[in-house]
């Protein structure tokens, strides 16, 4: 009933699948993995928004998905906050800063903490993903931009944005950390700012030869404003077009690859990646066994391997 | 130097004559408001209060889905042009002096001030009063904001401009540092954030360029504010004089006002409503009562103008009785003692004068901190200065559950007799009418059907022409309130032209004031109980809390989440300003295990229930809370309707409300372990 709840879009079934996914408990990981098989590769746009603290991303979001909804597709938004390093709690503010409409039926935003995940996204966060997935023709993920989960996020998404805003050190600082490779689009917002046109340049010019302004280029630098709307459309326009794109499905199945694999290392840390075979050959055997499983159950299928080897009798 | 000091004669002149007495007042309808400030005139109070309801404060119709159960509560319904005439009813508008707190909405209810006034005959010229028009203090702690913070300001400096051109004696701004105290602002933060933002406003007006230099001094001299005290009453005494003088040198050095009359630090008092008790509530008289000598014993630091809360403001709306017994207490310090017979009291007094120094030297630093960031709206906009506040406060509660802040009643001298005053605790508060929500909603139907719609159409429309050119709002919008525009066609149209605006919160600042408490061994244990509850749940226990209705006074309910937050929740902070509907939503989307609703607006009766029953009709059987200013009678009702569990102002030991909510969390999912 849950799956074809989520297939067909019903808020009451995602909610359900949702807290189904997140739940930790081994009694479970058996429903969780099937689940995923029936729904796994969901058509919906999977686009990951990144960037420093403070630069408006919870409202670019929202301006995103509202939209989006008027263009009637239907939109998921899973908003993924740090945990207290001290208490495992989170506050998940990022509702406080949107406003939707509360009987839209096909828009949905789940807010998710990192869950002690150190710096990385939440460990629920790719099959909550590929829940909304499978549920809605657009998913929005917002990470919190520290840590690592502004790397992270590329293996979420099809699609990376990269958001600014002018006259920051932050963002510069941001792209020197080396995050210049993975995003596919970058946005300066808050577009009314006195230096918007600079940063426009300066981000061109740094990035180099493949990014120029303009939605159909090859990694488009867009200007938007939250507050004020201007460039949402634009925006939107750029990631319709990356929707039809032929690269969808090579970036899904390096997600898988890192879920599974990922999977592994929190469970059991390098010792059993070195036991297995190591990183490579791991990597390469789950590109087949990826083809019958999904990522869950492929690291279930190593955790056994491993567990079976380091318990043999001596 | 204290003006005393330079005029030997002063300080025996039988000096003054008394402030401004006032009753913040206001409730169910216009005429029922109106026959309440006509009783309060005749108990010799000087000056009107109006307290409007917070529908006509963030721009609503009666009628709007968010004023549901909002209409007549905290104050009086204004919704057009023919309530104006029905509040003001045999009140000569020309011999009032009326203080509007009303800030989103300033222009539009100075708008509707101006046009009866025009309407009856009355020179415009001759009004005299106050509106509030502080915005940067309704995005720190009040929450009745509406627009972005750009065209907020542009609103502001319209109204100033067109008071200085047209209502001389007019206060077109209160710059309020009252409600910074109630955030939790030490009397250093009070100092320093009001008076960063009476210079950004007066930066702005500057920057319109509709002031010649030569009148910008009437500008300065016509800003006036609106100023807290709290129960350290010797402290706030320096706090008050730590205002003039800083309030001085500001005027002078930065705006060269040569004038020194026109750099006078004129101010209104609300004595502190933070610190009354809902224990033992009888004490609040003395607190009221010494808090008010803070502000009146000094002549060189006097309000202007002084209205008193009531003792019983924590159980819920004070009846007039309760607003005379504090309008008396001012009498009787005014006429009864022999206060205004002498200059001022403390001049040469070497603690007085230390002390207002220490605070002034405090102040100017965090001013030059506030101002290299920006300034003050910068300052609200990067979340800064509501930091400092959460943390202020955060502080402040931390102190009193672990003793070291007395307050009596509530962590000493907790046992005592039973206060006759509160044997019946139904009848010692007020009760707005509860039909007046429904008589507002036909009142205004009659009203929208018998005008010329043609005429609306055209006042709106040239009042979104003048929204978007940038001229002075105010002459549109006064012809928009003889047209019969109402407050939310009038709010709706500028919503339309500048989008609206959600406040940074207070819980992503929160986030640095992760600290245990004074107990943090009991802390230890809630989080470990939260991991072992975890565990078995299979996800850790999260948590939603929000404020339905118009109510924007999100202190309380930021203080539990970042609380819970610290004990180990998960937790979704919804902000305020919400629908039943919206929360409904989010406690689905979300898949909570509580739901946690903060209401002071006295509109949970409206709003609880109907959360609860759409909960229920989504099929979540999730335990809702209650938390607010919830008179006994009501948390029955509230209970009936199937609220697990209501906390009140007298909860105030923030571990144990933790506690309770991880055993509803437990109940709630029936988990046993």
């Amino acid at each position: 009933m849950v799956t074809a709840g989520v297939l067909a879009g019903r808020k009451m079934m995602v909610a359900a699948a949702l807290n189904l996914v997140e739940d930790t408990r081994p009694s479970k990981r058996e429903r969780i993995a099937d689940l995923l098989g029936v729904i796994r590769g969901g058509d919906g746009h999977r686009v990951g928004l990144t960037g420093p603290p403070g630069v408006g991303k919870s409202t670019l979001t929202a301006a995103l998905a509202r939209e989006l909804r008027q263009r009637d597709l239907s939109v998921g938004v899973l908003a993924v906050d740090p945990s207290s390093t001290r208490s495992g709690g989170a506050l998940l503010g990022d509702r406080a800063r949107m406003s939707f409409d509360a009987n839209d039926e096909r828009l949905l935003v789940r807010s998710l903490a990192t869950h002690g995940h150190s710096g990385g996204l939440a460990e629920a966060a790719p099959a909550a993903v590929e829940v909304l997935a499978a549920a809605y023709d657009v998913v929005l993920i917002e990470t919190t931009g520290v840590g690592q989960s502004e790397v992270d996020v590329q293996y979420l998404s099809e699609t990376t944005v990269v958001v600014v805003q002018p006259g920051s050190g932050d963002s510069l600082q941001f792209l020197k950390a080396g995050i210049m490779e993975i995003p596919d689009l970058f946005v300066v917002n808050k577009a009314d700012h006195a230096l918007a046109d600079r940063a426009v340049t300066d981000l061109v010019s740094a990035l180099g030869t493949a990014a120029s302004v303009g939605i159909d280029m090859e990694r488009p630098v867009l200007k938007t404003s939250a507050t004020t709307g201007e460039g949402i459309s634009a925006l939107v326009d750029a990631l319709r077009l990356r929707a039809n794109g032929s690269e969808r499905v090579a970036r899904r199945r390096a997600g898988e690859l890192h879920w599974a694999f990922s999977s592994l290392l929190r469970e059991h840390g390098e010792h059993a990646v070195r036991m297995l075979g190591g990183r490579r050959a791991l990597l390469h055997e789950a590109a087949g066994l990826l083809d019958e499983r999904v990522p869950p159950a492929v690291a279930q299928l190593w955790s056994t391997r491993y567990l079976a080897l380091v318990t043999k009798p001596l | 130097m204290t003006r005393s000091e330079t005029d030997p004669e002063r300080a025996k002149k039988p000096a003054s004559r008394p402030w401004i007495m006032r009753t913040y007042a206001g409730h169910s309808t216009a005429r029922d408001s109106n026959a309440l400030f006509r009783s309060n005139l005749a108990k010799g109070q000087t000056g009107l209060s109006v307290a409007f309801d917070l529908p006509t404060q963030t721009g609503y119709d009666p009628d709007h889905v968010l004023a549901r159960g909002e209409v007549g509560k905290v104050g009086v319904p204004i919704a057009h042009l023919g309530d104006m005439r029905a509040l003001f009813a045999e009140l000569p508008l020309g011999e009032m002096n009326t203080s509007m707190t009303i800030n989103a909405t300033a222009a539009w209810l100075l708008a509707l001030y101006v046009a009866r006034a025009e309407e009856t005959g009355v020179p415009v010229a001759e009004l005299r009063g106050t509106t509030q028009n502080d915005i940067v203090k309704e995005y720190l702690s009040r929450g009745t904001h509406v627009f972005p913070p750009a065209p907020s300001m542009r609103l502001i400096t319209d109204v100033i401009t067109y008071a200085i051109e047209h209502i001389p004696e007019f206060n077109p701004i209160n710059v309020c540092s009252y409600h910074l105290q109630e955030a939790g602002a030490t009397p250093v933060q009070e100092l320093a954030y009001a008076l960063v933002t009476a210079i950004g406003v007066l930066d702005a007006v500057k920057a319109t360029g509709r002031v010649s230099d030569a009148d910008f001094p009437t500008v300065v001299g016509r800003i006036s504010f609106f100023v807290n005290a709290g129960i350290r009453f010797v402290e706030e005494t320096c706090k008050m004089r730590a205002f003039v003088s800083l309030w001085d040198r500001i005027t002078r050095d930065r705006y060269g006002v040569t004038d020194p009359k026109l750099r006078r630090f004129r101010c209104g008092v609300q004595v502190n409503s933070l610190g009354l008790t809902e224990q033992q509530p009888e004490n609040n008289i003395t607190r009221i009562v010494l808090e008010m000598l803070a502000v009146t014993l000094s002549a060189d630091a006097r309000a202007r103008a002084v209205q008193l809360p009531a003792w019983n403001e924590a159980l819920g709306l004070p009846r007039p009785w309760d607003q005379q017994w504090s309008l008396r207490a001012q009498q009787i310090l005014a006429f009864e003692t022999d206060l205004l017979e002498y200059g001022d009291l403390f001049a040469g007094s070497h603690v007085v004068e230390a002390k207002t120094r220490e605070l002034e030297e405090a102040a100017w630093t965090e001013i030059e901190a506030v101002l290299s960031r920006g300034g003050a709206v910068a300052a609200v906009e990067s979340g800064y200065i509501k930091q400092r506040l959460v943390e202020s406060n955060a502080a402040r509660l931390r102190r009193i559950e672990a003793g070291s802040q007395v307050v009596v009643g509530v962590n000493r001298f907790e046992t005592g007799e039973t206060s006759p005053l509160v044997a019946n605790r139904e009848d010692t508060i007020f009760t707005p009418d509860p039909a007046a929500e429904a008589a507002q909603i036909a009142a205004l139907e009659a009203w929208r059907s018998q005008r010329d719609a043609s005429a609306v159409e055209e006042a709106l429309a040239s009042l979104r022409a003048v929204a978007v050119s940038g001229e002075n709002i105010m002459p549109a919008s006064i012809a928009a309130a003889h047209a019969g525009v109402t407050t939310g066609e009038w709010a709706g149209t500028l919503r339309e032209v500048f989008g609206e605006y959600r406040a940074p919160t207070g819980i992503g600042a929160g986030a640095s004031a992760n600290r245990a408490g004074p107990n943090a061994s009991r802390v230890q244990e809630i989080r470990d109980t939260i991991e072992a509850l975890s565990e078995s749940l299979g996800r850790r226990p999260k948590l939603l809390v929000g404020k339905p209705g118009l109510d924007g006074h999100s202190n309380g309910a930021e203080q539990i989440a970042i609380k819970a937050r610290d004990v180990g929740f998960d937790v979704v902070y919804e902000g305020i300003r919400v629908t039943p509907a919206q929360i409904v939503t989010s406690a689905l989307e979300e898949g909570v295990h509580l739901v946690g609703l903060s209401i002071l607006s006295g509109s949970h009766l409206a709003l609880v229930p109907e959360v609860v029953r759409g909960l229920r009709d989504a099929g979540l059987d999730v335990p809702v809370i209650v938390g607010g200013i919830i008179p006994d009678a009501d948390q029955g009702t509230l209970r009936a309707a199937g609220v697990a569990r209501v906390f009140t102002p007298k909860d105030f030991e923030l571990d144990r409300i933790m506690e309770e909510l991880v055993v509803l969390v437990r109940e709630g999912t029936g988990d046993d372990s």
